[in-house]
């Protein structure tokens, strides 16, 4: 039905596409972050969201603040616009912003049960948790001992249950387990998740298909790179890279074998969107790869706006407000720590 | 523009409301000791609008942020009072204190006491509270829990008994074999099964069980019971639902994983035993605590309230106080500082009749601040348009919203607002002629004024709010509806025979009512509206048709001839020759050789009382000018004259379109000979110039633009004329929709509920008549007129000669600043 959307588009998706653009011309532009970044205390930074759409949401703070404040604050933000966006959602728009959320999901297992193997209080853990991958039973993780226990326990109740049918073992928990589980469930999530867009059709499969393309890739190249040098075997390494995207298969073949950062480098300078990131980091660096990666990705997530009647304009824009989200935090950071000279490292703008 | 204020004298008579105030840009040189003052004396005065000089500064690089930050603390804590005082109940008190005059400094002072002592004292009390809350659980477990145990015994006992009973008789093989195993093993391999009690929120209940049951693989026992009440949660401090739960297990793994489990879903637990003498201790302990705490509690309780309440009685002087001072420091961020860090310099616009009041204020604040320096109040020449600013009253502010929501009026240029007082309700009149419904509309406009001081201070809804602030030209369009309404004779859709008796009698008994055939002219013409005797007859529509489309005629061209001669006026006030000649005169020409000419013959027709047909002689004016007019003539010379008027019309069009944009290109021509020379006489000038690089003068001169231009105008204006005529037709539509609605519902619905002769179907009648009077009628009909009114004000009236592009004066007032919030 491609091409045909624009007839019934509006029926259930227009309103909440109309929000959700409202919402997108409230993001940052430039000229705020020049601004936020001349700024010389939080204090400022307040001052100065206070006139965005931040305001509301940061009025109320007394005066010393803390950048976690300001985080958490711009956050509700976000979360009260889902919250708002998935109320009114219908099928199969609901679904697919609760998929958005999965990654979310992942993260905050992950980061549980890694906390409770360190013996962290889990109140605190949960503090830490992003809002808007809570579900019920989370603070339960903290019992399980191992994969199969976990997933009896608490996941078989969360939408995460099918994807980890890959990494049920009784093994006990430790990091490196920990780590492999968390990309495991994420190539799970990428991969259901492309096939739903898939079935969703039109616009929305054609451009998410792009965008989680993206998202694919670029976990392929971070698994890579920060398993050279562990005793992940190749066959692991290739098992955890998601069946889709501009790398697969021939670029995951080749990925699985490198043993440094410059073999990956030559492998991805093959495909001609990646040529591009990798041309403007210098031979042997990967510190600033990941500000590469957030570059074209915010590129990319724009232009989904340039797009009527689909659905990838929600996922970008949760995407998008992420990155602000980042970026707010990095400059807090630098403001409160002194570190004004390094604001620039990290801060991608958004228009 | 100088030279438009010197025009401006020469025209015609200063009118308030027809042209906008008179602006100058005023450049303000304070001393910066005195500034603070000077600029809320400005505030109170409310007529000087500040121009931002630091637009590129952003806000926390100004002078006064750290005073901005300051205010806006203190309205955070302001905020967090209030937040308080909504939560006690209380709301801040109205009645304005005797104001002990408190300056900026000790409130900020004062206000961070008052928030530390507001937060200490519920930080005591949630303390006390969450203590309060968990002993309530406490005892909520005990007597659960306690009930429990008890039906548990109970059973337990007969069950033992019943088997005591089957073991003295029969060993039966279906008596389940653990029970009985159990039974028999000796008490010392009892485990000891230990218990977990407390309350979980009910909605999380059943995850927890069907968590506790996967944990332990089902090795526990789990028995809830649900509290009815809801339970203050000791952690949160919200009244949720609640279940209490006991957990018997075995094992220390088990507990470990329980404790886990209670933790994770927040579920509060309470050391319970199965000694029934220590529990009533226990429930006993727990009330006297209770009782004990309350006392506590109320105490703290009534001190914050007392606390609030003290605050209650000035926040609203704070509020305003503080908000004040805000938009103080906000201007004086506008302004900038001058080099020696001495002075202030504002720039800004203001009526020149508010000159002296401006520079009184300045004395006076210098006086105050005891500033050895006065401040300068000085007249810069600009070429920047001025903002646009009327004085409106609170009648005629409602109508000049009209104009404005169409667009703010260039500076200066005839404001049809003035029209639109008289014109807007009478054109909604034609629509909405009934007199009965005027009465009502005006009883209810004229109860939203005589409580306008009620309502005006109060918060109202958004329709009510809408309703009310139109409420005088609802009252101007119901007085002027009551007169359409007499002149339509119609009250409710029915005729009244007020001005004397109908003209028309019956010639013989036998004629009805429902014809005009032998009905004879008995007497004098009905000396006022429509005569009673056409209502209900046979001929009533056509009549009242024919009527209604020509009078819409001839308001409409009056309304656009207006629109016209008010160009003219804008032309003359602005000094613009080539409008007068090439745009008024040919516009003038065009419209009243057509339907001008129209409406003299509708008028001829009314007075001669002929039969000839207007459709036929317009249209053969077009088609065949030169034909004999034969039984259409109206006067002698008609022939003639339509010729005339025909090539004076179609000489028009031409007259329009080519001289204006020649005689502009022209005038560019000259001007830019005239810069070249004057470059050599003053070394000011292009200096001056480059500091304005907008004047109009020095735009490249596109001809091809300014002739498509034009162009455009031209053909809208000739198109117009014939679509805005008939576009006034609408007038007679909606007014003979309007007749005819109210007419069905009379007799369709009153006199059909009238004719049964029952009460019961009469008062349904009447109670549907009334309903679909104030909704269809009166509420729906108003609003349409409303529209239409609208429309032709903002199309057919004011394309003629209205350009709107102003810019509205917003002065810095302390007055307007109240209005602003909530």
């Amino acid at each position: 039905m491609y091409g045909f959307e624009a007839m019934t588009f509006n029926i259930h998706g227009g309103y909440l596409e109309a929000i959700v653009r409202g919402h997108r011309s409230g993001l940052l532009t430039a000229a705020d972050y020049n601004n936020l970044c001349q700024c010389e205390t939080l204090d400022d930074i307040k001052m100065h969201l206070s006139a965005t759409e931040y305001g509301p949401y940061l009025q109320n703070e007394p005066s010393p603040l803390h950048t976690t404040t300001i985080v958490e604050k711009c956050t509700l933000k976000l979360v009260d616009e889902y919250k708002h966006m998935l109320c009114q959602a219908t099928e199969p728009l609901s679904t697919f912003l609760e998929y958005i959320t999965y990654g979310h999901m992942i993260d905050n297992v992950v980061l549980i049960v890694t906390g409770t193997l360190h013996e962290r209080d889990v109140q605190e853990l949960l503090e830490k948790c992003h809002p808007l991958g809570m579900f019920d039973s989370i603070a339960t993780l903290a019992v399980a001992q191992n994969m199969r226990e976990l997933y009896r326990l608490v996941l078989v109740d969360t939408p995460l249950a099918p994807y980890f049918s890959e990494c049920i073992t009784s093994e006990d928990l430790d990091d490196m387990n920990i780590e492999i589980m968390r990309n495991t469930l994420y190539k799970a999530y990428l991969e259901d998740f492309y096939r739903f867009c898939q079935k969703l059709g039109g616009a929305t499969a054609e451009i998410m298909s792009d965008l989680l393309a993206f998202e694919a890739d670029r976990r392929a190249v971070n698994i890579t790179i920060n398993s050279i040098g562990t005793e992940l075997t190749r066959d692991d390494r290739r098992k955890l890279y998601s069946s889709f995207g501009l790398l697969y298969p021939y670029g995951h073949e080749e990925l699985a074998v490198c043993e440094d950062i410059d073999q990956v480098r030559g492998c991805m300078e093959k495909y001609p969107p990646y040529q591009s990131i990798f041309s403007k980091l210098s031979y042997g660096e990967t510190q600033m790869l990941d500000k590469a990666f957030y570059e074209e990705e915010v590129k990319r997530l724009c232009l989904a706006f340039e797009q009527q009647f689909h659905y990838g304009v929600f996922f970008a824009y949760m995407r998008l407000r992420e990155q602000e989200i980042r970026n707010l935090m990095w400059i807090s950071e630098c403001v409160a720590q002194n570190q004004k000279s390094r604001v620039h490292d990290s801060v991608v703008f958004i228009f | 523009m100088g030279t438009t204020e010197a025009a401006g004298g020469g025209c015609c008579p200063t009118m308030d409301l027809l042209r906008s105030e008179p602006m100058q840009l005023v450049q303000l040189i304070i001393p910066i000791e005195s500034s603070r003052h000077a600029i809320s004396y400005l505030g109170d005065l409310g007529l000087f609008q500040f121009k931002d000089l630091n637009a590129e500064k952003s806000p926390f690089q100004r002078t006064y942020a750290t005073q901005i930050k300051r205010c806006g603390e203190m309205a955070r804590r302001l905020r967090f009072f209030k937040e308080q005082m909504n939560k006690a109940g209380l709301s801040p008190s109205t009645r304005s204190m005797i104001s002990n005059d408190i300056d900026l400094d000790n409130l900020e002072v004062k206000l961070g006491e008052l928030e530390a002592e507001l937060l200490e004292i519920n930080a005591n009390n949630e303390q006390l509270q969450r203590t309060y809350s968990e002993l309530l659980e406490y005892k909520l477990v005990l007597q659960k829990a306690g009930e429990f145990f008890n039906s548990a015994q109970s059973t337990a006992a007969a069950l033992r008994r019943e088997l005591e009973v089957q073991h003295s008789t029969e060993r039966s093989i279906d008596s389940p074999l653990l029970l009985e195993q159990e039974m028999t093993t000796d008490p010392s391999k009892h485990v000891k099964l230990g218990s977990i009690s407390g309350l979980v929120p009910r909605e999380k209940s059943m995850a927890f069980e069907r968590i506790l049951f996967r944990a332990t693989r089902g090795n526990v026992f789990l028995k809830q019971a649900v509290v009815n009440d809801r339970v203050v949660d000791p952690v949160s401090g919200d009244k949720v639902e609640k279940n209490v739960f006991i957990i018997f297990y075995s094992g220390e793994r088990a507990k470990n994983k329980i404790l886990k489990i209670c933790e994770a879903f927040g579920a509060n637990r309470y050391p319970f035993t199965d000694d029934l003498g220590k529990q009533f201790q226990m429930i006993n302990e727990v009330s006297g605590k209770l009782s004990e705490l309350k006392t506590t509690i109320d105490a703290g309780l009534l001190h914050r309230s007392s606390l609030l309440q003290t605050i209650g009685h000035q926040y609203e002087q704070w509020n305003l106080l503080v908000k004040k001072e805000k938009s103080i420091y906000h201007t004086l961020n506008m302004l900038s500082i001058d080099v020696s860090r001495m002075c202030l310099v504002a720039e800004g616009w203001c009526p020149v009749y508010a000159s002296n009041q401006i520079q009184n204020v300045l004395q006076r604040a210098s006086l105050d601040s005891n500033s050895q320096l006065g401040a300068i109040f000085q007249v810069l020449h600009t070429k920047e348009p001025p903002p646009t600013y009327f004085c409106t009253n609170k009648f005629t502010s409602a109508f000049q919203e009209i104009v404005d929501a169409y667009g703010v009026a260039k500076y200066q240029e005839a404001n049809p607002g003035v029209y639109t007082i008289i014109t807007f309700p009478f054109l909604f009149a034609v629509m909405f002629g009934d007199w009965g419904h005027g009465i009502c509309l005006l009883l209810a406009s004229l109860y939203f004024i005589i409580r306008e001081r009620k309502f005006a201070s109060q918060k109202l809804g958004d329709i009510v709010e809408m309703t009310f602030g139109g409420r005088y030209i609802i009252m101007m369009m119901a007085l002027f509806s009551i007169y359409t309404g007499l002149i339509y004779n119609e009250f409710f859709s029915v005729p009244f025979e007020l001005f004397g008796k109908s003209a028309y009698g019956c010639r013989d008994p036998s004629c009805r009512d429902a014809t005009t055939v032998g009905l004879t002219k008995v007497r004098d013409t009905y000396p006022f509206g429509v005569d009673p005797k056409w209502h209900g007859s046979r001929s009533e529509l056509p009549f009242l048709n024919s009527l209604k489309m020509k009078m819409s005629i001839l308001l409409g061209v009056a309304q656009m001839n207006l629109g016209i001669v008010l160009s003219y006026f804008n032309a003359k006030f602005f000094a613009d020759k080539l409008n007068i000649w090439y745009q008024f005169v040919p516009q003038m020409i065009f419209l009243n050789s057509l339907f001008g000419y129209l409406s003299l013959l509708i008028i001829v027709k009314w007075c001669t009382g002929s039969q000839a047909d207007l459709y036929h002689v317009m249209i053969y004016m077009f088609l065949s000018p030169t034909d004999n007019l034969g039984e259409n003539q109206l006067f002698w010379g008609q022939r003639f004259l339509q010729i005339l008027l025909l090539l004076s019309a179609l000489v028009a069009v031409p007259w329009m379109l080519f001289p204006k944009p020649y005689f502009l290109k022209k005038q560019h021509e000259e001007r830019h000979q005239g810069q070249s020379y004057s470059l050599l006489h003053s070394g000011e000038d292009p200096l001056d110039e480059e500091h304005h690089p907008s004047l109009p003068g020095h735009e490249e001169f596109e001809f091809t633009e300014v002739f498509v231009h034009q162009l455009i105008h031209t053909i809208e204006f000739v198109l117009g004329a014939v679509s805005n005529t008939a576009s006034y037709l609408r007038l007679w539509a909606l007014s003979l929709a309007h007749s005819e609605l109210s007419s069905v519902f009379y007799d369709k619905v009153l006199l059909l509920a009238w004719g049964y002769n029952n009460v019961i179907i009469l008062i349904i009648g009447i109670i549907v008549f009334t309903c679909a009077t104030v909704g269809v009628l009166l509420v729906m009909e108003t609003l349409s007129a409303f529209l239409h009114a609208l429309r032709l004000h903002w199309v057919e009236f004011q394309n003629k000669f209205y350009e709107g592009s102003g810019y509205k004066f917003y002065p810095f007032s302390f007055a307007l600043l109240s209005e602003e919030d909530e």
